[in-house]
């Protein structure tokens, strides 16, 4: 969602934007808070005012809102930039991170990776979002790829996918498996989801 | 999204092509029909219809190559209208034309900046014959039965429980916000036509025309365009509207005829655009001058082809229905 096209944003110092300019993926500042235009309907009598009816994400709380401009109307644009980082290690509540292209380091609480934690492995690439330079959102890649650490053994022979266990991976986290992974397999989990998408190796 | 630059190919699918073909021959045999005289007008003119929110698009006829900025100014022509008048006092009998129409900043599900018009004049129809004519065309369309009528008082006094012609700007803000709609922070109390857009969009056309398509009729006095008043003590405009499945497909006006009324309105637009921050639109026109000749009593209606063919295909977006959309036109 946050890609190419929208990071074109990123880099411009704070302005405004016209109704004229309003679209899906247009980045925005109400009240001090950086928020994502989702959804954007023009709606216009054919002899009357515009209207742009606009669904807006904060992108720091993750909760929508419904707001109405009218023709003329503007926002503020919001200094968010998507920069592309490193994971660098975990000290107590804080995850650092590192800037690939300034080696700058940044960092973030448990609280604000959320369920994140749970495929970070040190030197992963991850996306990190910026709002006036400080980070605020990181997704991880989609898909990653964890060792399993520890789990209950499957029974033997069962290749049946439906039959599931919790198993515990390399980076501390619980993911529902089929009953086939063993300890020492490595599997391919969507981060989006956390569901387990296959196994890579045994 | 279809932008990818190398992607030559139609947004809208053959199907959707041939049925807009197929609507086109329906439609002119339609007019022919009636006797209607099919007519072409200039996409670029000097003159322009003067309206609070249509924003045309202006162009300039540039005497060299180099300057392409300099030159006499023209505007594409956000509908026929001032052109197909100009035949009318000339002489004309009824006439229509399938053209483009241009308007600025209308870009969105249902809007495209550049989409084609059907627009025809009746010579010596009142508003009742003109609203006749176009549920005709609305039935040959949509095969839906003949529209429903229903008046705008009749209404937002149906789904809002108001009388938008004594309702004042502060009252239907209070409606609006027991409606639950989004409001804009920007409109101003006083706006009163303002108030009753959003609330005709947000609260009354997502109601029209879904068992038949629907004629609006006799729009707030304030909201009258190049229509005709009728009634002294609380005048309306002999303007209509048609919908069909919650979307406005035309716009159809018992015409003005008065050359001094049409002078007054201009002015007072160009007064509210100026406002708005809008550049102003020349009050002047060949119009004026061919309605102080005599405007026959006529009525004239506009519709948006474009969202008619998206209707009877069942698309969602005017976009599946025009071979190429303004991003990637």
């Amino acid at each position: 969602m946050f890609s190419a096209s929208a990071t074109k944003w990123g880099n411009q110092s704070v302005g405004t934007y016209k109704t004229s300019d309003f679209r899906k993926g247009l980045k925005v500042q109400i009240d001090g808070e950086p928020y994502l235009m989702i959804e954007m309907n023009f709606v216009k009598p054919g002899k009357g005012n515009a209207f742009y009816k606009c669904k807006l994400k904060n992108l720091l709380r993750g909760t929508a809102l419904d707001r109405t401009y009218k023709g003329g109307d503007s926002l503020e644009s919001a200094d968010v930039e998507e920069i592309d980082v490193q994971y660098l290690y975990r000290q107590q509540d804080m995850f650092v991170f590192m800037d690939n292209k300034t080696y700058e380091q940044y960092e973030l609480s448990s609280d604000q990776i959320d369920d994140s934690w749970k495929y970070l492995k040190e030197g992963m690439g991850c996306s990190m979002m910026l709002f006036n330079g400080n980070p605020i959102i990181l997704s991880p890649p989609n898909h990653v790829e964890l060792k399993v650490e520890y789990c209950e053994p499957g029974a033997k022979g069962d290749t049946a996918t439906n039959v599931t266990k919790p198993v515990k991976v390399e980076t501390g986290a619980e993911i529902i498996c089929p009953s086939f992974i063993n300890m020492g397999n490595v599997i391919k989990v969507d981060t989006r989801t956390g569901q387990y998408v296959e196994r890579v190796s045994t | 999204m279809a932008a990818e630059s190398g992607d030559f190919r139609p947004a809208a699918s053959w199907e959707v092509l041939h049925l807009r073909a197929r609507l086109l021959r329906r439609i002119r045999r339609f007019f022919e029909d009636r006797g209607f005289l099919e007519v072409e007008t200039p996409l670029l003119s000097a003159d322009t219809v003067i309206d609070r929110y249509l924003d045309p698009i202006p162009v300039t006829l540039f005497a060299a190559p180099q300057q392409m900025t300099e030159g006499p100014r023209r505007w594409l022509q956000t509908s026929p209208e001032f052109a197909m008048k100009r035949l009318l006092a000339a002489g004309a009998p009824s006439i229509y034309q399938i053209t483009r129409a241009f308007r600025g900043g209308e870009v969105g599900r249902l809007h495209n900046p550049e989409f084609t018009i059907v627009e025809w004049y009746g010579v010596e129809d009142d508003m009742r014959q003109g609203m006749q004519l176009l549920s005709d065309l609305a039935e040959l369309l949509f095969q839906q039965g003949a529209a429903e009528r229903i008046s705008y008082a009749a209404a937002f006094e149906r789904w809002l429980g108001i009388d938008p012609h004594a309702a004042d700007g502060p009252k239907l803000a209070v409606v609006a916000e027991r409606q639950g709609i989004a409001v804009p922070d920007s409109l101003p109390m006083e706006d009163r036509d303002g108030w009753l857009d959003l609330l005709l969009v947000e609260c009354v056309e997502p109601h029209l025309g879904f068992e038949s398509p629907v004629i609006l009729y006799d729009y707030p006095a304030t909201q009258a365009a190049l229509a005709r008043l009728r009634g002294d003590r609380t005048p309306v405009a002999e303007r209509f509207e048609l919908y069909f499945r919650g979307i406005e497909l035309a716009n159809g006006y018992h015409e003005l005829m008065d050359p001094e009324e049409l002078r007054c309105r201009n002015q007072q637009i160009n007064r509210l655009r100026h406002t708005d921050g809008k550049p102003l639109l020349p009050e002047s026109s060949r119009l004026l001058a061919a309605m102080e000749h005599g405007l026959p009593p006529c009525t004239g209606v506009a519709l948006g082809f474009d969202r008619s063919v998206m209707l009877v295909s069942g698309a969602k977006e005017l976009s599946e229905v025009i071979a190429f959309p303004s991003e990637i036109a």
